[in-house]
């Protein structure tokens, strides 16, 4: 293959066999698939079962790094897997940015499920097959979405994602875990049902076609006069508000009342891969459905700059008046969902290489939080920001972790937060877009205002006082969580430094991406 | 698929889908003078009648589409203008076949559930009324003689009466729901029967394309022209049709047949009873009044009737506190859905709901004969009923679950197909309004869905010492074959979108 020259490919490539014939991507969404399946059957034997989990994961981030090799600039050609409706397959394909989401969910499924060993036996949660089944699943869907071929595809998979999720959600089986399940899917069915979908299929009336394609599908129809440019930018619209798992406000609610689900699943689900998967399905139907200069030569589009700005700030704003740690850490993922959002609103080649680099950047800063917050649950059962006090003394590596990951997202170095808001930086100064700039910069102040507090509390104040009246507690003899956790975390933020010193292989997809879009 | 049936049976398979369910259920009466064990042989001499009836159901739609030409049969071999003609082409072919899988996977599924809910010494009636019903259905469907339409609609109307009354030995309300029908229903049918009387004065004729070929060539020769005659006559016939489709406003009877009557009838009626009205329309207003009268008007009328049916039938299955009565609403919903494709008279709406009619049959079949099961095992269709049921009736509430994400409109199961059409449909005439009915129909349906998968799968029973147990697999197998091919065809939906296309294409051959 001539088109895979680049250094990064070489670099990962390199220390990994490789197959004669071309790997399917096909074959990246049958093995979580069939692990599923295995779980199931491995259910009564829990050692079994998780090891089923562990080699389910790294056969499938075998099964991605493979992929590489036949990852070229533009689109692959599509294999079909099943017609659904004459003209309408069920086909996937490689392409730069799709590889950077499945690069990303496959490498922290491994460490996920580590800590979803420590955190599950930890805290005695029931029904711990099915949580590994529909984990599974998800993660199926995920690189479902990921190799999507066309518009259909991605969103036969995306409500697979919602579906498979559900149980997840709902976990507990408590009411309120049953309230925020209802929130939960209405909202992503709700959005994708009503905006989606009809975008979706106006998309088939105008152009005949749902295949992603390079440049969008648009050009055609908006050339000849059928579509007119205002129900062109009606069309992004609602693409945009389809795509409820962007957490783009006004559609963020169901995002912190997913939070009331096990940690393991907050972290990769709702910190990495279902939002992720709202991103990468706004950037990738802006590059290949819609067509970023399309917009811009239409002139339409230019307000989801202001909505993502706003969802930024607001966002942050709230997160501030979180006593809870994952509700912050949630409304925390909603304003940084809307950086990548932003990215690609500014429209320019350079600026949606710098989304496709923060789809990266976050979801290492992001699950790191979030493990570090289920470790405190574990170990020290608390859930709020204002019992933190001292608990750095206690737990020095989760809390060493959780200061990394603040970093990040702040967008301070040593941390690969600081790369993507130079990417970010760079695309709004080559939009001149000085309202994004504005933007940039509040957020960052506010980052830093909601997060270091955090870490000030659990390193700098003194532990509360045994309350002696009250007896013995456990708790407050707790030291670290168990080692799988500790693991999972440390490597995680140790993935997030590497991100600064070897941005690399995402930023070499990113600018694959980049270069390949039409200028 | 071969054809193996012999070439003498082969030529009157049009009128043996009638004959058989006709002299069956005759038959079937005898079964009574056994006494011991009658009631099975009863059931057994149905599953077997329904079975040769979807044998010859499936070679006939095979051979429709092999030679792409309609199968005529004369009884009596008189020419069509003063006999009786039997006729089966791409669309009839297809509502037959709909008919008779759900007639067999039905009648399968009777066996434990009439054997629970009625009395023994009814059985043989019981399953001779059953058959009668079929051979009405069946009969409506495969005609081309109006008159004969009327006849056959006459009959299915006063079996299934029967059928839904004799609900009536576990829940008296039964009668009163089956009073309510019969006296609606009667009135539809004579509203169609005025219709069809009005259509011969004008033509002479009562067979359907003869009736057809007359108004084309009236119509050419401009007697049509504010001809009073065509108006009205086709005023009636939509009124009564929309009647006995339970269009909504005039769905009435609908809820309460559906709830009281029997699990195994529910199963049945709900399925097909609707859909053969469905087919009536189509065949009056495209196959008739097609070409010829300008029909844009009162689909424009029907189009919003069945936008508001989707509305508010799918708001009323939210607060419902019986489960059948949910899935009732709801298919006053999806009948509004088929009614909203045709009246959009294009070709994606047309397609539209050709395939919901087959799909809606599979999903809605399949769950009422899940809930049925529940009906059998738990003692009862409330809410109350349901509660935590899904750990103790897992395969049961499995499918009922798989299709009520059918219903919804999930992508990869049937339900999503039809909707697909419908969407493309309305937005191929600009009517993004229609599309976001569609689709808000589907959120509806989330919700009055999910509120019962949360009481089936989370719900704590009231009385955790109950025993209820599986349903037998005599239920489990229809039910799944009926889920599971809701979900192939949403899957791989290339034979049954093919087939709708090839029913649409005909449909509109005359224009609206």
């Amino acid at each position: 293959m001539t088109a895979t020259p680049s250094m990064f490919v070489a670099t990962v490539a390199a220390g990994l066999p490789t197959w004669e014939f071309a790997l399917s991507p096909i074959l990246a969404i049958a093995v979580p698939l069939i692990g599923a399946f295995l779980i199931a059957a491995a259910g009564r034997w829990p050692n079994l079962r998780e090891g089923v989990t562990l080699v389910t994961a790294a056969a499938l981030l075998w099964v991605v790094a493979n992929l590489n090799n036949f990852l070229e600039a533009t689109p692959s050609e599509a294999e079909a897997l099943v017609e659904v409706i004459p003209g309408m397959p069920l086909a996937f394909h490689l392409e730069p940015l799709g590889m950077i989401y499945a690069m990303i969910a496959s490498s922290l499924w491994i460490l996920n499920s580590i800590y979803s060993i420590g955190y599950m036996r930890g805290n005695k949660e029931k029904h711990q097959t099915r949580f590994y089944v529909c984990f599974a699943l998800s993660i199926a869907s995920v690189m479902g979405i990921a190799f999507s071929a066309n518009m259909f595809t991605l969103f036969v998979f995306y409500e697979a994602l919602s579906l498979a999720t559900f149980p997840l959600v709902t976990h507990k089986g408590t009411p309120e875990a049953i309230k925020s399940g209802r929130t939960y899917l209405g909202i992503l069915m709700g959005t994708s049902v009503c905006l989606m979908l009809p975008a979706m299929i106006a998309t088939y009336v105008y152009t005949g076609t749902l295949d992603f394609t390079q440049g969008g599908v648009f050009a055609q129809p908006l050339a000849d006069g059928v579509l007119t440019p205002a129900l062109f930018g009606l069309i992004f619209a609602m693409y945009i508000y389809g795509v409820g798992k962007a957490a783009l406000m006004p559609a963020h609610r169901w995002l912190p009342a997913a939070m009331v689900a096990p940690t393991p699943v907050s972290a990769l689900l709702h910190a990495v891969a279902v939002v992720k998967a709202g991103v990468f399905s706004v950037c990738k139907i802006s590059v290949y459905i819609i067509g970023v200069d399309q917009l811009r030569l239409y002139d339409q589009g230019g307000w989801l700059l202001y909505a993502a700005g706003l969802s930024i700030v607001i966002a942050s704003f709230i997160a501030l008046f979180q006593d809870n740690l994952k509700r912050r850490l949630a409304y925390s993922t909603i304003s940084q969902l809307s950086y990548i959002t932003l990215g690609a609103a500014l429209l320019w080649p350079i600026s949606v290489r710098a989304a496709a680099i923060h789809i990266a950047a976050h979801a290492f800063g992001k699950i790191t939080l979030f493990f570090a917050a289920g470790s405190i649950y574990t170990a020290a059962h608390k859930t709020k920001v204002s019992e933190l006090d001292g608990i750095g003394r206690k737990m020095p590596w989760t809390m060493g972790a959780f200061a990394v990951g603040t970093l990040s997202m702040i967008g301070l170095p040593p941390t690969g937060g600081f790369i993507s808001k130079w990417y970010l930086m760079q695309g709004a100064w080559t939009a001149e877009s000085g309202f994004t700039i504005a933007v940039l910069c509040t957020s960052t102040l506010l980052n830093a205002a909601y997060f270091l507090p955090i870490v000030y509390r659990a390193f700098f104040r003194k532990p509360p006082e045994p309350d002696l009246e009250h007896g013995h507690d456990d708790h407050h003899d707790h030291g670290e969580a168990p080692w799988p956790i500790v693991l999972a975390l440390t490597c995680t933020a140790a993935a997030t430094v590497a991100l600064f010193f070897y941005p690399d292989l995402f930023v070499g997809y990113a600018s694959m991406l980049a270069e390949a879009m039409p200028q | 698929m071969e054809l193996v049936l012999p070439e003498a049976i082969h030529a009157h398979l049009p009128v043996l889908v009638v004959l058989l369910p006709l002299f069956g259920g005759l038959l079937a009466l005898f079964t009574g003078l056994i006494q011991r064990g009658g009631g099975f042989v009863a059931w057994l001499w149905s599953a077997i009648i329904t079975g040769l009836i979807l044998v010859c159901a499936a070679s006939m739609l095979f051979e429709v589409h092999t030679t792409g030409e309609a199968m005529v049969y004369r009884l009596g071999s008189w020419p069509e203008q003063y006999g009786i003609g039997y006729s089966v082409d791409a669309l009839n072919g297809y509502v037959i076949l709909v008919v008779a899988i759900i007639g067999f996977l039905s009648t399968i599924y009777a066996k434990d559930s009439v054997m629970a809910e009625i009395a023994r010494d009814r059985h043989h009636l019981f399953y001779s009324v059953w058959l009668l019903a079929i051979a009405g259905l069946i009969g409506i469907t495969v005609t081309a003689d109006t008159f004969n339409i009327y006849v056959l609609l006459e009959i299915s109307s006063l079996t299934v009466y029967t059928l839904v009354a004799l609900g009536g030995d576990r829940d008296r309300r039964a009668l009163v729901a089956s009073l309510k029908y019969l006296i609606l229903g009667s009135i539809g049918a004579t509203f169609i029967l005025l219709g069809i009387g009005y259509l011969l004065m004008l033509t002479g004729t009562l067979n359907m394309n003869d009736m057809h070929e007359q108004l084309v060539r009236m119509h050419q020769s401009g007697e049509l022209a504010n001809n009073r005659t065509v108006f009205v006559s086709f005023a009636l016939l939509m009124v009564g049709l929309s009647l006995k489709m339970a269009l909504f406003p005039l769905h009435l009877w609908l809820p309460n047949a559906y709830t009281y009557a029997p699990s195994a009838v529910t199963a049945l009626v709900a399925a097909t009873a609707t859909k053969v009205g469905v087919y009536m329309t189509f065949r009056f207003v495209f196959t008739i009044y097609g070409g010829v009268y300008d029909s844009s008007a009162d689909l424009y009328f029907l189009g919003l009737c069945a936008c508001a049916g989707v509305v508010i039938s799918s708001m009323a299955a939210i607060r419902q506190m019986n489960v059948k009565k949910v899935l009732a609403y709801s298919s006053v919903g999806q009948i509004a859905y088929i009614v909203l494709g045709f009246s959009l008279a294009n070709e994606s709406g047309v397609t539209a709901s050709v395939i919901h009619i087959f799909n809606h049959a599979l999903i809605k079949g399949g769950m009422f004969m899940a809930v049925g099961a529940v009906a059998l095992r738990a003692g009862g269709t409330k809410i109350e009923d349901f509660k935590g049921i899904g750990r103790k009736m897992p395969l049961t509430m499995a499918a009922f679950t798989v299709g009520g994400c059918g219903l919804i409109g999930v992508p990869l199961t049937a339900g999503f197909i039809s909707k697909w059409y419908l969407v493309v449909g309305a937005m191929d005439e600009g009517y993004w309004g229609i599309a976001f009915i569609v689709l808000l129909g589907g959120v509806l349906a989330l919700v009055y869905i999910w509120r019962l998968v949360e009481i089936i799968w989370f719900g704590k029973p009231d009385d955790p010492t109950k025993q209820v147990r599986e349903a037998p697999l005599s239920m489990l197998i229809p039910m799944w074959i009926l889920i599971g091919a809701s979900v192939a065809f949403g899957v791989d939906a290339g034979w049954t979108a093919d087939s709708a296309h090839a029913a649409a294409e005909l449909l509109l051959e005359g224009g609206p």
